[in-house]
């Protein structure tokens, strides 16, 4: 049994959950002060998802757990190397994470007004940096066999790594717009909806435009065109994403939704595809390249996780199933007069 | 500052301030629980309004714990590469198996006991309480894992030039990891104790929802008493396993620097690193301090000035932070069975209230200082033994953690400040008239 394959893809799946799941969230935070125009309206949209998106985010507290027990040179390097990417990631989601709760606790416009913001900002800035890293990662990162970082925040800022952030952007928008299709309805609920139709195009531009740079600024088609098989995985994302807009067309949100998730999915699996065995290459030099061959954890350590994760991951999977289900109703004013909720 | 020094400094301060609100979590979690189960039986509506007004209180905390936890997380990658790249195999799958099997728990039902009252039965919804209680203290435990085995590394072997897992069965059950859990969770009890019965405090001195207040009291009562026992219990077997694992952190904390037989504690002491002796040490107590480290009152006790200076941690922190941990854990058992004695009586007890509200707090104060002995008292390890803090650091720039610093700093005051406004503003208005 190849254990080192089996965490990689499982690394992978993490981080697809993890920006299938908490990318709706971070959509509807950052569509919140464009399409919410009341205070009632604001309530609804944080309603949607305030009972998800705690649950959700615990994906990426997953993923990272993930790098750091199956490939721990991996975590170390880049955590150290993306250092002050991940603290502004990591500020931006804190303020995200308690501007749900405080916000609705004082009945103050002034009060309202900042956490607001940080809704905003926590959930634009990761939705782009996480776009922004994941780019980086994909043509290389320049560090050296010590795991020093020869560059600076400015240097993720490249253009293939921005036009990476406005995919990612573009995607959770989207995701996070049909979301609220889903679950609210009358005004809200056509504003969400035009929007979900208007990023559609633009995701469909930024994806091609991603595509094609991903041909010239990495290697990530090497390994597709080694296993021409594979590009059936490239064929199903970009399917997905063409159905998204045929299920906005026929109104029909949660089938749009899906799509999208696997739209979302797949675009992560394009990339981490392309990358195997790269956890993280170097830009520097390709001696330097983290890989799950030289940077993982002992066979013991990779059995137990794996056992773990077998009998935990369904259960979680299942539970989270439940609670999805308890909420797929759209919000009503009476959801939103409890004590309390948000 | 070297990126060493500002890396410890960044995570004591982010992992203290995580730590206020991490115990009331895991206290209050069992508490609102028990409070909804008794309302699901019994159906008295007072419980009802309990759960809800104490519920709120855990709700704020909660929301702060949890954003800040993910800090301490990334830490180990983003400031201490070398130790993530040196002990993950262990360490690393510690935090992996947490967030697996109990942060998902807590974070989903923490979401579904929210907005889930009209959703689900009562009972259900009673279930669900549980399941965050469970799940957070869960949490807790895989943490206090993998923090023992930074304290007390063992199950591992040295291969491949890093730290690798051989029995991950004695890694989970050691007996420094069962002492902690039991400490750590104890004293989180005494400290939702004694916030219950500050808060129920400030309301019964106003003589209002008086009935409320006083069955929520004594419910502090309990907890204050019964985990602060616990704890002085549990305090002393840990004492003789830190004597016996960890000697040079004992002789720390009592700042004893020559090795001794029968040896006393002193009620007053001053440390002199420099000279390696106490400054001043008066009222001694012979034999304590031999029977405290090993059950017997004659025993030897290791003092600092046997081990090499370079490996000795600060002294003088370690010392008082013991002292006054100590000293507010007993002064919690004597003030618990006092208001266990007025328990019936509380209107009547004005003086005990007044106590009992400025005392909130104390077991915060105790709890940090616990952590203070725990992880001062580890250096210059950051794991016992095996490797050194100064070389687990990560290659990146004392400017980087400057600004994050800063950063953290600036939010952290944010959120305190705002998180216990809040709690603050709830707290005094207390139990909303309509649900109770």
């Amino acid at each position: 049994m190849d254990l080192q394959l089996i965490w990689f893809f499982l690394w992978g799946l993490l981080w697809a959950v993890f920006f299938m799941t908490d990318g709706f969230d971070f959509g509807v935070g950052t569509l919140y002060p464009f399409i919410g125009k009341t205070d009632e309206e604001k309530q609804t949209m944080i309603t949607a998802i305030g009972p998800l998106w705690d649950g959700n985010e615990v994906w990426l507290v997953a993923a990272g757990g993930v790098t750091f027990a199956a490939f721990p040179l991996v975590y170390a390097v880049m955590f150290s190397t993306l250092y002050s990417a991940l603290m502004l990631i990591l500020f931006t989601l804190i303020l995200r994470g308690v501007s749900f709760e405080f916000r609705g606790k004082i009945d103050d416009p002034r009060w309202k007004r900042l956490w607001d913001t940080c809704i905003f900002v926590g959930s634009f800035a990761p939705a782009l940096l996480f776009g922004v890293a994941f780019a980086n990662i994909f043509q290389g990162i320049p560090f050296d066999g010590e795991g020093v970082y020869h560059g600076s925040l400015l240097t993720l800022l490249n253009p293939y790594g921005l036009l990476g952030g406005v995919l990612f952007l573009l995607l959770f928008l989207q995701h996070g717009a049909l979301w609220l299709g889903i679950k609210t309805d009358d005004a809200l609920q056509g504003r969400a909806t035009r929007v979900a139709a208007m990023v559609w195009p633009l995701v469909v531009v930024a994806a091609v435009l991603f595509l094609v740079a991903s041909w010239f600024q990495t290697n990530l088609y090497a390994n597709y065109l080694a296993h021409p098989a594979l590009f059936s995985v490239i064929a199903i994302t970009v399917l997905a994403l063409l159905t998204v807009r045929v299920f906005i067309a026929r109104k029909a949100w949660f089938k749009a939704w899906f799509a999208s998730a696997l739209t979302i999915v797949g675009a992560t699996f394009f990339g981490v595809i392309g990358l195997f065995p790269n956890l993280f290459p170097s830009s520097l030099d390709a001696a330097f390249n983290l890989t799950a061959r030289n940077a993982s954890s002992s066979p013991l350590t990779l059995k137990i996780m794996l056992v773990v994760a077998i009998i935990f991951v369904p259960i979680v999977i299942a539970y989270q199933a439940w609670s999805y289900n308890l909420f797929k109703h759209r919000v009503a004013p009476a959801d939103l007069a409890h004590d309390e909720t948000y | 500052m070297d990126v060493v020094m500002l890396s410890r400094l960044q995570f004591y301060a982010t992992s203290a301030f995580h730590f206020l609100f991490v115990p009331l979590t895991l206290g209050l979690s069992w508490i609102v629980a028990y409070m909804e189960t008794r309302y699901v039986r019994t159906g008295d509506e007072t419980y009802l309004a309990m759960t809800k007004f104490w519920g709120k209180v855990f709700l704020i905390n909660f929301a702060v714990g949890v954003v800040t936890g993910i800090t301490l997380e990334f830490q180990f990658g983003t400031n201490w590469s070398g130790y993530s790249a040196y002990v993950g195999d262990i360490f690393g799958s510690l935090l992996a198996i947490e967030a697996t099997a109990a942060f998902f728990l807590e974070s989903t039902f923490i979401g579904i006991w929210i907005f889930g009252w009209q959703k689900l039965s009562k009972k259900a919804h009673a279930g669900v309480a549980w399941l965050v209680a469970i799940g957070s203290n869960l949490s807790a435990v895989w943490i206090l894992i993998a923090n023992s085995w930074m304290q007390h590394p063992v199950g591992y072997t040295i291969r491949n030039g890093r730290a690798e897992l051989t029995d991950f069965f004695a890694v989970i059950t050691q007996e420094f990891a069962v002492l902690q859990i039991i400490h750590v969770l104890s004293s989180a009890f005494v400290l939702a104790g004694f916030l219950i019965m500050g808060i129920s405090a400030y309301h019964l001195l106003k003589k209002q929802h008086v009935d409320f207040f006083s069955r929520s009291f004594r419910i502090g009562i309990v907890c204050g008493l019964v985990g602060s026992l616990v704890v002085a219990v549990e305090g002393d077997f840990h004492a003789k396993d830190v004597t016996e694992k960890q000697p040079v952190k004992l002789a720390a904390m009592e700042s004893l620097w020559e090795t001794t037989r029968q040896a006393p504690i002193y009620l007053f002491a001053i440390p002199d690193e420099e000279n390696g002796r106490n400054a001043v040490e008066i009222l001694p107590i012979p034999g304590v301090l031999s029977f405290l480290g090993h059950g017997d009152f004659n025993a030897e006790v290791q003092g600092l000035n046997d081990f090499p200076r370079d490996e000795r941690p600060p002294v003088l922190l370690t010392f008082l932070a013991f002292r006054g941990m100590v000293a507010l854990g007993t002064y919690f058992i004597l003030i618990s069975i006092y208001a266990f004695i007025r328990r019936n009586k509380l209107l009547e007890s004005p003086l005990l209230l007044k106590i009992m509200l400025f005392s909130i707090p104390l077991p915060y104060i105790a709890i940090q200082l616990g952590w203070v002995v725990t992880e001062l008292g580890r250096q210059p390890w950051i794991v016992w033994g095996m490797m050194r803090t100064s070389d687990a650091v990560s290659p990146i720039a004392a400017s980087q953690v400057i600004t994050t610093l800063v950063g953290f700093m600036l939010v952290y005051s944010l959120l305190g400040f705002a998180g216990y406004y809040l709690i603050f503003r709830h707290a005094k208005k207390g139990p909303s008239l309509e649900a109770a």
